[in-house]
């Protein structure tokens, strides 16, 4: 270990502490007890599409289309759960063969 | 056969087992991947269990792995962990009324507010025969025990598995294929899925791979504030088709 175990624990705890703040917030500004505002749970209805959105781009970031592979094994594989998912809407067969595809072409073929 | 009934905590678990599994392949080897790079500065899978236990993310134990080293200040510890997390600020607004109604599991309903959990509970309908807040206590629980039990793989054999793993975390971007497909073709509006693709695609080139999230959620929530009328109009006209 680089450092002291005390050192070790305490950082832990100071990750899992920030960690959790980060996920109470809402919960601490909008209590139980509390009416929710109307434009709040407005909010609350149409944020989570618009948050997947947004984290399937997070999954593309270090996708750039201008050095070699141009993220083709990504394009590919997310085409492929798509066309699967819309033909079949079946979640474990879209995922697990994107998946599969994905490992394939990065290992083999780019 | 007591525990059969409405309100098992085996029905909640078993009837959520299914939902979980995309979580499950993407969780244990993301989770794998976290247990070697800890394992690699020197900390055995007690450590790595301790901080999947207590920390719980993914992004964010792979950042913190960098800290196990002299001279980090904890200045730095907190503010990295808040940054690379701030996108969970906003999860819970989704949640505020029903995590209100889950009694003493709210707490860690809150703790574990993953991306993965948190897209989970919006996407999955509960079944009839179970009851609410115990099938979604289950869904938590079993995804956080994926991310330990892959982090504690992962810590105690990570250098010995067998096949090249490369890409496998990949299950994780499907994951939110699948669900942003699910949504999608449901039929309800799809006016905000639209707005956080572009949103986070335009900050992307803008601010670059490291940086884009924060502006990102900010323009979401901007977007989605002023545009409330036009989205919520949007609703209506549905409901009325659906009505006729």
């Amino acid at each position: 270990m680089p450092i002291s175990v005390e050192k070790s624990l305490l950082i832990i705890v100071a990750v899992a502490v920030t960690t959790f703040s980060t996920r109470a917030i809402p919960f601490l500004l909008f209590p139980k007890d509390k009416e929710i505002p109307d434009s709040i749970k407005y909010i609350g209805k149409v944020l989570p599409p618009a948050v997947i959105g947004m984290l399937i781009i997070y999954c593309f970031k270090s996708v750039n289309p201008f050095v070699y592979s141009h993220g083709l094994p990504e394009l590919i594989a997310a085409v492929t759960v798509i066309v699967l998912h819309v033909w079949k809407r079946n979640n474990l067969l879209s995922i697990g063969v994107g998946t599969v595809l994905y490992m394939f072409l990065i290992q083999r073929v780019f | 056969m007591k525990q059969l009934k409405k309100g098992g905590y085996a029905r909640a678990f078993r009837t959520a087992f299914p939902f979980t599994i995309p979580v499950l392949t993407g969780y244990l080897f993301i989770g794998i991947a976290f247990g070697v790079m800890y394992q690699e500065k020197g900390y055995n899978f007690l450590w790595a269990i301790l901080m999947s236990i207590l920390v719980y993310a993914g992004s964010g134990q792979y950042l913190a792995v960098n800290f196990f080293a002299p001279g980090v200040g904890w200045w730095d510890v907190i503010f990295m962990t808040f940054m690379v997390n701030i996108r969970h600020i906003f999860y819970g607004l989704s949640l505020l009324e029903r995590f209100g109604r889950m009694g003493k599991k709210r707490l860690y309903m809150i703790f574990s507010l993953t991306d993965e959990t948190y897209s989970l509970l919006f996407i999955t309908k509960v079944p009839k025969d179970v009851e609410e807040d115990k099938f979604l206590f289950a869904i938590a629980i079993l995804d956080q025990a994926y991310w330990v039990l892959g982090s504690a793989i992962g810590a105690i054999a990570g250098s010995l598995i067998p096949f090249n793993a490369e890409g496998i975390d990949f299950a994780m971007t499907a994951l939110f294929i699948v669900i942003f497909v699910d949504q999608w073709l449901a039929g309800g509006n799809r006016i905000p899925a639209v707005i956080g693709l572009l949103s986070a695609t335009a900050f992307r080139m803008i601010f670059g791979a490291d940086s884009f999230i924060l502006p990102s959620m900010i323009c979401i929530m901007i977007c989605l504030i002023l545009g409330r009328k036009y989205i919520e109009s949007e609703k209506k006209q549905e409901v009325k088709k659906d009505a006729d």
